[in-house]
């Protein structure tokens, strides 16, 4: 039952976030017109055949830039994922794997980055350098790095007693090579939900901050910049809002189903990998 | 330099210090002395938490002895550097309780077994030579060859335990560390896992340490016997077999 449930989680998590990624691939030749050209005579109007998801405030084809923004939205989330994971890890697992005064010092480095509310630290950063997409990109990898140093480090100390790690020292190997071959693969399962999780969170999160004002430059289609401008004409024109939200929503919750279905598929008490052949 | 004692001892020590604040004091080891000779196999009993594993742990230093000398074939291993203890530590190897967690669980069989091969312990060797002797050393130890693609949890106790069997004569030890390596198997497994051992040790010509809180299983394995006790040796003696000659001893 359990394990069946956990597959389709997965399969359907990946089913969508794959016909989102192929939308947003071939956004040039899906789209049916140019997302930024204004149509001052379609200002607001509903959805019609022509405009499927209507027109915004200038115009704009709202469906053409959904599917432009999906780029800019599955880029802003693999890119800070990914460069939160590089340092998240190689911090994480050192200061886990040696101990000591090296983790005391990366973890105090930690905890003062999460002395911050996170969004709080975000808008700091963009406060300094200024609203743009890689000021954005930087400002989440800022606020979610942390999470992943602390979980690695955690999983890396719970492997810290299994006798394999001493079978290896004792083979004489160097500390970087126990490391990437034994401990590393060792977090790799804890690691890969998180990650499907964290970019649900940071497309979210980057939606938010360009809700603000804060993320890419005006005129570049982006969900929470859509939410942004439709938000004048809430009562008028409510789908200025729903579709943006909507796309928002989806993309999010495959990236959750997507985690959560690997988490449990990768769990090896729940997983279906097991194999009774052992004589 | 090749004297009669591959292991000689004295006065080690093993502290644990725990709190910061309120420092407590845990004297795990006291003032252990002893020895093993060349191809002997020293027997190791005591109650859990004598410091048995500590013992076989600090041996190869894998724990830190407070104090104290370990000297290995005429080389005092605790004044060894990082890089010079790294080089000698495949001349001694240690055999763990659970069999499974001390096999990388991520690791196939066959990695498990050729990674001593791979990271070049015995000299050079292509693929194919490495292939051949781990296929080899899986026959020795009495595993069949379908095995090498199988993850640890796919194997029993007894077969995971004969991997790291294989894995160790892979990379061929003059010294071993048993600790309770059958405790956590049933008692038909544990009969053949302590045969093989015993055939292991006499073809290569091993020396061994023996753990165990099992005195019949030490009287089977050993040629002399310590008995431990609150982190000293109590005392040594010739193992002559039968068990009239033995002390009796109180183990919990």
């Amino acid at each position: 039952m359990r394990e069946n449930n956990s597959r389709r989680q997965m399969l359907l998590g990946f089913m969508i976030l794959s016909a989102i990624a192929l939308v947003a691939f071939f956004a040039g030749m899906i789209a049916p017109h140019e997302p930024n050209q204004t149509n001052l005579g379609e200002r607001l109007s509903p959805p019609s055949w022509q405009y499927p998801f209507g027109n915004d405030n200038l115009g704009r084809c709202i469906l053409s830039r959904i599917i432009f923004a999906a780029r800019i939205s599955l880029y802003i989330g693999v890119v800070v994922v990914s460069l939160s994971l590089l340092i998240g890890v190689a911090l994480g697992s050192i200061a886990g794997y040696f101990g000591g005064l090296l983790d005391e010092l990366i973890m105090r480095f930690v905890d003062a980055f999460l002395a911050f509310p996170s969004m709080f630290l975000a808008l700091a950063v963009i406060g300094l350098m200024g609203p743009g997409l890689s000021n954005l990109i930087l400002a989440l990898v800022v606020v979610e790095w942390t999470g992943y140093a602390r979980m690695v480090r955690g999983e890396v100390i719970s492997l810290k007693g299994k006798e394999f790690l001493e079978a290896a020292r004792s083979l004489g190997a160097k500390d970087s090579y126990i490391l990437v071959r034994h401990v590393l693969p060792n977090v790799l399962a804890p690691v890969l939900v998180m990650s499907a999780l964290g970019i649900g969170f940071t497309i979210l999160a980057a939606s938010g901050l360009s809700f603000l004002g804060l993320g890419v430059q005006p005129g570049i289609p982006e969900w929470g910049s859509m939410l942004d401008d439709g938000r004048l004409y809430l009562r008028v024109a409510p789908h200025l809002m729903i579709f943006p939200g909507l796309a928002i929503t989806i993309t999010v919750l495959a990236f959750n189903l997507l985690g959560e279905g690997l988490r449990d598929e990768l769990n090896p008490r729940l997983g279906s990998s097991i194999h009774e052949d052992a004589a | 330099m090749s004297s009669a004692n591959l292991i000689e001892v004295r006065g080690l020590s093993k502290v644990f210090v725990s709190g910061l604040l309120n420092r407590h004091e845990v004297r795990v080891l006291d003032d252990v002395s002893f020895d093993i000779r060349r191809g002997e196999t020293l027997g190791l009993v005591g109650e859990s938490g004598c410091g048995k594993s500590t013992l076989g742990r600090s041996l190869l230093r894998l724990i830190e002895p407070t104090s104290g000398s370990i000297t290995f074939d005429g080389t005092d291993i605790t004044r060894l550097g990082r890089g010079e203890l790294r080089r000698m530590r495949h001349r001694m190897q240690m055999i763990f309780q659970d069999p499974e967690s001390s096999l990388n669980p991520r690791m196939k069989i066959g990695d498990s077994v050729s990674e001593p091969l791979r990271l070049g312990l015995c000299g050079k060797m292509g693929r194919k030579e490495i292939l051949e002797r781990v296929y080899e050393l899986m026959e020795v130890v009495g595993l069949n060859p379908e095995h090498y693609g199988r993850y640890p949890y796919q194997l029993s106790g007894g077969q995971n335990q004969r991997v790291v069997l294989a894995r160790i004569l892979a990379i061929n030890p003059e010294f071993i560390v048993a600790d309770e390596p059958t405790a956590s198997l049933d008692v038909s497994v544990q009969a053949q896992i302590l045969r093989l051992m015993m055939d292991l040790k006499s073809a290569y010509g091993l020396t061994m340490l023996f753990i165990s809180h099992d005195l019949e299983v030490v009287r089977h394995m050993s040629d002399r016997i310590a008995v431990m006790k609150c982190g000293r040796i109590e005392q040594v003696y010739r193992n002559e077999a039968s068990s009239s000659s033995a002390p009796s001893l109180h183990l919990g």
